[in-house]
């Protein structure tokens, strides 16, 4: 029997990762992968909760399956965004796209 | 110790240290193929849970479309960064302070909650199946309209992409 509390906790870790991720990686394409680190560790979470405290109705189940099509969304999304980030110019380093920086 | 903790052990350590590796690994493909190990660790950690299909669908949406997308888009960017240099940028000591903080302030939280140390319920009769799963997203008293908002999501990021990423004629 695994308790509740070792999902969590593994899911905090994961979510931290992903977040150290986003904040600190340069390659935009590298952010985004911190972001979907991030997604995973929340739907563990939901899966983990549906698992131990809502056995009996699918709300669980239905709303991780939101996050993985949103997921799938926002990756569609942002690569081809750097894909054409990277077309016009010639960079995906995220600290060099400042075009709209006041 | 059970077979389902050491089982959940090894899970835990895959994952996390692939995830390690994603966002430490200097070079861009060799952090989207990490991705992929951690993907597969979610997935297993999915089969522990008893949701087989979510492993399933772990598989075949996540590592199957989405990582393969990061593997096309760091090859289409290569040249951008030619993997020198520093792959951080120069707050990283406080990107991994708030990390930090942010694991910290999480475990305290979850170990002041009452059910923190839950153990899961058995299986009855009356557990939902995956087909109770699958009307419950097509009927209208329960979850059609989150079901076909999420379906208009995915045609208008197709469709954005498309646009985003189409090269212009000159």
């Amino acid at each position: 029997m695994i308790p509740l509390s070792w999902y969590l906790i593994l899911a905090a870790a994961l979510f931290s990762i992903g977040l150290y991720g986003v904040l600190a990686r340069k390659n935009a394409v590298a952010i985004l992968m911190g972001v979907e680190l991030m997604l995973n560790a929340v739907n563990i979470n939901l899966v983990a909760f549906w698992r131990y405290l809502d056995l009996q109705t699918v709300a669980g189940q239905a709303f991780a399956l939101m996050v993985f099509a949103v997921a799938a969304a926002e990756v569609a999304v942002g690569l081809a965004l750097f894909i054409a980030v990277y077309r016009r110019r010639g960079t995906v380093a995220a600290d060099e796209i400042d075009l709209m920086k006041w | 110790m059970t077979v389902e903790q050491f089982v959940f052990l090894v899970m835990a350590v895959v994952t996390l240290g692939a995830a390690l590796m994603v966002v430490t690994e200097r070079r861009v493909i060799h952090a989207a193929l990490w991705l992929i190990l951690a993907l597969f660790g979610v997935a297993g950690l999915y089969v522990l849970l008893n949701a087989g299909f979510f492993a399933v669908v772990q598989v075949v949406v996540y590592i199957g479309a989405i990582a393969i997308l990061f593997i096309f888009a760091a090859m289409l960017t290569r040249k951008a960064m030619q993997d020198v240099g520093p792959q951080v940028n120069a707050g990283w000591p406080a990107a991994a302070l708030i990390g930090g903080v942010v694991f910290v302030a999480l475990a305290w939280m979850l170990s002041h909650w009452a059910q923190f140390t839950a153990l899961p319920p058995a299986f009855a009769d009356d557990t939902p199946t995956l087909t109770q799963l699958g009307v419950a997203l097509v009927s209208p008293d329960a979850y059609v309209i989150p079901f076909e908002i999420a379906s208009v999501l995915l045609v208008a990021a197709m469709v954005g992409a498309l646009y985003a990423a189409w090269g212009k004629k000159k």
